[in-house]
């Protein structure tokens, strides 16, 4: 999938960080990060907030036919991890010698996720690696 | 609302399709149809074109108007609905609220997907538009390693197999073989999906839907003037629809999609039914556990229980419940946008009494499930056949 460079840093926040938003008002958590909150609708008061990044594995899979950019990479694990502050994210695993299963404590790292063909921009990306 | 019928259906045979282009197939299902009807293009009023990622396989948008003027109608308005994996079906839906709203009598609905003319790694890359493109396709989370996730959750939470998983398979690989119009004809083993290929784990290419060309029309009328047309219309019951979070893990739970409970509730109770009295099923089943997980959420069986259910045949062609007689979207082919109209062609079929090899004896009271991406769509229709 070609991106622009401007959709990648946008997120970048978001991206490098795991940055998310909080609702002032009824204190839900959220990743990703919204504008209007689910449970106050134009009540909303949302602000930033970083997750510490630390969760356990809720589901994984490997994934061995990948998506096209990701061909070189395959076969690659990812998951679905509970934040310890309760949200669920999608991300990368790390490989590792590790056994991964649901239930294994997690923390996030920050490394490569894509490098774009010909001279392209590289992508930098949360991951988790089993803690 | 008025009573709404189905009076014509038609399809093409699902597959590779390399003879033909999107407006080839189109035109195919969309005779039939019309003849199945006994109308004349002249009789049309509005048709409802659903694809869901044309502009990706072959490049062509705007696809409802060259639908409206491959068929001949004349000038008349063309509106595409895009839904994902649930376009038909939710095609189907708009049809039924032109209808029954009284603001229009003869309306088509007309679902197609030309997938083939791309590589597989395109057209995974497509689809993976169906769930969150910016936080799910941006990481290489492909729509099969959503549905995996979703399995490998299922399985631990309660204790369903890969070799359960793969009865589902087979199961509708052996409907598909008496399924004139299926893209895959031939009798298939539980060794033989376990044996297939990992796409991600633990789906194997015999767990998931193919890439598939493929068109599905259907007519809808006032069931009031139905029997001008057709002397079976098949009266749609309840036509219901839900939405969730297009991202998976933005959901409570992943071994349910919420969106077919919601869909499903409200079916029901617009019918006055109960799962008790559905006879014949078409599901969902992009995936294997999709359908499994389908069962439970329509309310066929309780959470956790459908998978062993469906191993032991419960759900087999001719047993109380027969469940994608089609063959499913595994066995007859998914064609993204024709999908949902061909659950319906399925269900009208059945209920018609002419799915000759594979017809359901005594089944009354048919029901489409129709998912779009890893769950943000459900659509839901319940139908019988009219007195």
């Amino acid at each position: 999938m070609e991106r622009s460079s401007a959709s990648m840093w946008r997120k970048l926040n978001s991206r490098y960080n795991l940055v998310g938003t909080e609702c002032e008002n009824c204190k839900t958590l959220y990743f990703p990060s919204r504008i209007v909150c689910k449970n106050c609708g134009r009540q909303t008061k949302m602000r930033d907030k970083t997750f510490k990044g630390t969760g356990e594995v809720y589901s994984f899979t490997k994934i061995h036919v990948p998506a096209e950019a990701f061909r070189e990479d395959a076969p690659y694990t990812v998951a679905v991890i509970r934040l310890d502050e309760g949200p669920m994210v999608e991300g990368h695993i790390v490989e590792s010698d590790k056994e991964v299963k649901i239930g294994t404590k997690v923390r996030q790292v920050f490394r490569k996720m894509l490098v774009e063909e010909e001279e392209g921009l590289i992508h930098y990306h949360f991951k988790f690696e089993p803690a | 609302m008025r009573d709404v019928a189905i009076i014509g259906v038609g399809l093409t045979r699902f597959g590779e399709r390399w003879e033909h282009g999107m407006r080839e197939l189109m035109a195919e299902a969309g005779i039939h149809a019309l003849e199945d009807a006994g109308i004349t293009s002249k009789d049309v009023e509005v048709v409802y074109g659903s694809t869901m990622a044309s502009g990706r396989f072959i490049g062509q948008e705007h696809v409802a108007a060259l639908l409206s003027d491959q068929l001949g109608f004349k000038n008349i308005p063309a509106v595409r609905i895009e839904n994902a994996c649930a376009s038909g079906g939710s095609a189907l839906r708009q049809g039924y609220l032109a209808v029954g709203s009284g603001m229009h009598d003869i309306v088509v609905v007309g679902g197609v997907e030309k997938m083939t003319d791309v590589t597989t790694g395109e057209a995974t890359t497509a689809l993976g538009g169906a769930g969150d493109q910016e936080w799910e396709l941006a990481q290489g989370i492909t729509f099969p390693g959503l549905y995996a996730l979703m399995a490998k959750r299922h399985m631990h939470d309660y204790g369903t197999t890969e070799e359960q998983l793969a009865a589902v398979s087979v199961k509708n690989h052996l409907n598909a073989v008496n399924n004139e119009y299926a893209q895959f004809r031939k009798k298939i083993s539980i060794q033989d999906v376990m044996n297939s290929k990992m796409v991600a784990e633990p789906l194997k290419v015999f767990d998931c839907s193919p890439i598939s060309d493929g068109a599905a029309v259907a007519v809808l009328a006032p069931l009031e003037i139905a029997r001008k047309y057709n002397d079976t219309p098949i009266q749609i019951l309840a036509s219901s629809q839900a939405s969730d979070t297009l991202g998976l893990a933005e959901r409570e739970k992943l071994t349910e999609i919420k969106a077919t409970q919601i869909a499903a509730a409200d079916a029901y109770k617009r019918a006055r039914m109960t799962p008790k009295d559905i006879g014949i099923v078409e599901v969902h089943d992009c995936f294997t556990i999709a359908e499994v997980m389908a069962m439970e959420d329509l309310g066929f069986y309780e959470k956790g229980k459908a998978a062993k259910a469906i191993a032991d045949g419960e759900t087999a062609l001719g047993s109380k419940l027969s469940v994608n007689t089609s063959g499913g979207l595994k066995g007859c082919g998914h064609p993204v946008g024709a999908t949902g109209i061909k659950q319906a062609w399925e269900i009208v079929t059945q209920l018609r009494g002419e799915a000759g090899q594979r017809q359901v004896s005594g089944a009354e009271v048919g029901m489409a499930h129709n998912v779009g991406g890893s769950g943000a769509t459900a659509v839901v229709h319940i139908m019988k056949r009219a007195n």
